[in-house]
């Protein structure tokens, strides 16, 4: 999405000189990241954890206000878990799984995300999204592998087969660099983008949002609520969303022809929230204008140059597919990049982030265009057939299914050449080219553990103990159910449907990418070989 | 794929369109445009299928004077 006012800086961060701005030379790092959001920095401390070391730069010296990014999913949380902030994003942020939406003056329906017992995260998290790169911030410095360049503007690129050299511009003067690969995470108005010419192509919204995050004290649940032209805002949609710190946030659809600047003075925000808190006192935190659009660069990857986040796709906010998937690309990206830098991959590895990753874009564009479609009904007929779900919804289960307020977002499944198509049934919850199912296991001490906190940086081979010791290949973790881990709740067994011997690969982002009914070395090692881009048969 | 079967199926086809005009009867143009969404979408899913739909959608519009 796109705003229209600058932002007051919550955290700050000092400019400081590096020696690379005294060298002759251009100096050359393996990976610079251009832009610290949330998915630059999750990018660098991916990369940086798998040994590779990173340089992240930043046009800005401070961490912006404003909610933002408001909803983490329980798969991005997974994610920052594996960077070492799941756990304080899920402590701080508010849990919520109910969303309840509105027609008019009346409660059209309910919907719980039921979240499935036995996950270390819960479905979603509210948190501003501060906070959020507060935390990834604070990560980045625990690495020696990775640094922030404050006050670093990047001004020029150009590349060449053997690297990409960068023009940046600091409070010091000019100065160049040489990377390998080069990584755009600036964002929606990407520099990179524009600098490279390349075509962000697909579809504005002709509506615009006004953001309130406003300090309240209210006994309101902590529940998604959003209205299809409620009684106090004349016509238009409204979503209400808990944040910690006593905060709400508010969306309110103002249309295509409202003028910004005034309907962000104090008095005229004012005037629509009086109305919709009923005399509840509160104060105003913060206030944006936002239009948003539903686009993608062609390609991801440019040859040593490689978009993630909103710089490689745009989505509207409803659904909260914005930062959930920039953060998936950064971890996507990561574990192939260090593979591809260390030698035990082929370059054309990257194709795969390309083609995995826009297959979740195209699926994110998808649902936030219809979504959008729901809200913003384009037609006077477009508009009667999105009131008639609405009004059958009260009555009929079938037409809730219909009702669009945003599809939230899930993770990313592929259909990747990575994957080792199934050759025997495997049923329960798990599925080839999915994310691995977390569940709780106790490990060899007898200690809670969770499965997805015992996997390894590298391949996994998770494999049912049948009293045989797979002689795995080298760079694989293996795993052993049953003694190494304890499915002691049977989830782990309902989950990947296990019997004695099974096993299953994981890939180092913990995607599934090959499993068996028994243990083979030749056909692991092709497994491996393939999510490696070896084969592509 | 299933077709959309467009032979009639009525036993009484005269009693099935006055049942259907009965309902609009009383209704201004507004209302009785909502009155077809909200059948059209019933109707759309008690059919629940995706090619007959289609097949209806597009014999709706291919028919418009």
């Amino acid at each position: 999405m796109v705003e229209t006012q600058q932002r007051q800086s919550v955290f700050s961060f000092g400019y400081s000189r590096s020696a690379d701005q005294d060298s002759a030379r251009p100096v050359r790092h393996p990976v610079i990241i251009v832009g610290a959001g949330p998915v630059g920095l999750a990018a660098g401390i991916d990369l940086a954890q798998r040994g590779v070391p990173v340089v992240i730069l930043d046009d800005a010296d401070r961490i912006g206000e404003g909610s933002r990014g408001l909803c983490y999913s329980k798969r991005c949380l997974e994610v920052l878990d594996t960077l070492g902030a799941g756990e304080a994003v899920a402590e701080k942020g508010v849990e919520w799984k109910v969303g309840k939406v509105y027609f008019k003056d009346r409660e059209v329906y309910e919907f719980d995300l039921l979240p499935d017992a036995g996950h270390k995260m819960p479905a979603f998290v509210n948190l501003q999204q501060y906070y959020l790169e507060n935390y990834l911030v604070e990560r980045v410095e625990q690495l020696d592998e990775v640094t922030v360049r404050w006050r670093n503007k990047l001004t020029g690129v150009a590349q060449d087969t053997d690297g990409v050299t960068i023009d940046i511009e600091t409070p010091d003067g000019p100065y160049q660099l040489r990377a390998d690969w080069l990584i755009a995470a600036d964002g929606a108005n990407s520099t990179l983008r524009k600098l490279m010419d390349i075509e962000f192509v697909g579809e504005t919204f002709r509506d615009q949002f006004l953001i309130a995050d406003i300090k309240m004290d209210a006994d309101f649940p902590a529940v998604r609520r959003f209205w299809f032209e409620p009684p106090f805002h004349d016509g238009q949609s409204t979503l209400l969303h808990k944040q910690p710190d006593g905060v709400w946030r508010v969306d309110f659809q103002i249309g295509w022809d409202a003028d910004p600047k005034e309907e962000t003075k104090p008095e005229k925000v004012r005037a629509r929230l009086d109305k919709m808190m009923e005399g509840r006192p509160y104060e105003l935190e913060w206030l944006s204008v936002y239009t948003f659009q539903c686009r993608r660069n062609e390609r991801f990857v440019y040859d040593r140059v490689i978009f993630t986040g909103d710089a490689a796709h745009q989505v509207s906010p409803f659904g909260a597919r914005g930062a959930n998937s920039g953060i998936e690309d950064s971890h996507n990206l990561a574990w192939k990049l260090a593979l591809v830098l260390k030698g035990e991959a082929p370059a054309s590895l990257l194709e795969s982030y390309d083609l995995e990753r826009i297959q979740a874009a195209e699926t994110n564009i998808g649902h936030s265009t219809r979504s959008t479609d729901f809200l913003v009904p384009k037609s006077p007929g477009d508009k009667r057939l999105r009131d008639a779900v609405l009004d059958l919804a009260v009555e009929f289960p079938f037409a809730r299914r219909m009702v669009n307020s945003g599809r939230l977002h899930t993770a990313a499944h592929y259909d990747s050449p990575l994957s080792t198509p199934d050759t025997e049934d495997f049923g329960g919850t798990a599925k080839l080219g999915d994310p691995a199912p977390d569940a709780p296991m106790t490990d060899a001490s007898g200690k809670d553990v969770w499965l997805l906190n015992a996997l390894s940086r590298d391949f996994t081979l998770l494999h049912v103990t049948n009293g045989a010791a797979p002689n795995v290949p080298e760079g694989v973790s293996l795993i052993t159910i049953g003694e190494d881990l304890k499915d002691k709740s049977g989830l782990f067994a309902k989950r990947y449907d296990a019997m004695p011997g099974a096993c299953y690969l994981l890939r180092p982002d913990q995607y599934l990418t090959a499993r068996f009914r028994s243990f083979d070395r030749d056909r692991v090692e092709a497994a491996i070989a393939r999510a490696k881009g070896a084969t592509h048969g | 794929m299933a077709d959309l079967d467009t032979s009639s199926r009525f036993d009484n086809p005269d009693a099935a369109f006055q049942l259907v005009v009965d309902a609009h009867r009383a209704l201004d143009a507004e209302a009785s445009a909502e009155f077809n969404a909200r059948l059209v979408l019933l109707l759309a899913n008690h059919i629940g299928d995706m090619d007959v739909l289609k097949q209806a959608v597009e014999a709706a519009a291919k028919t418009a004077r």
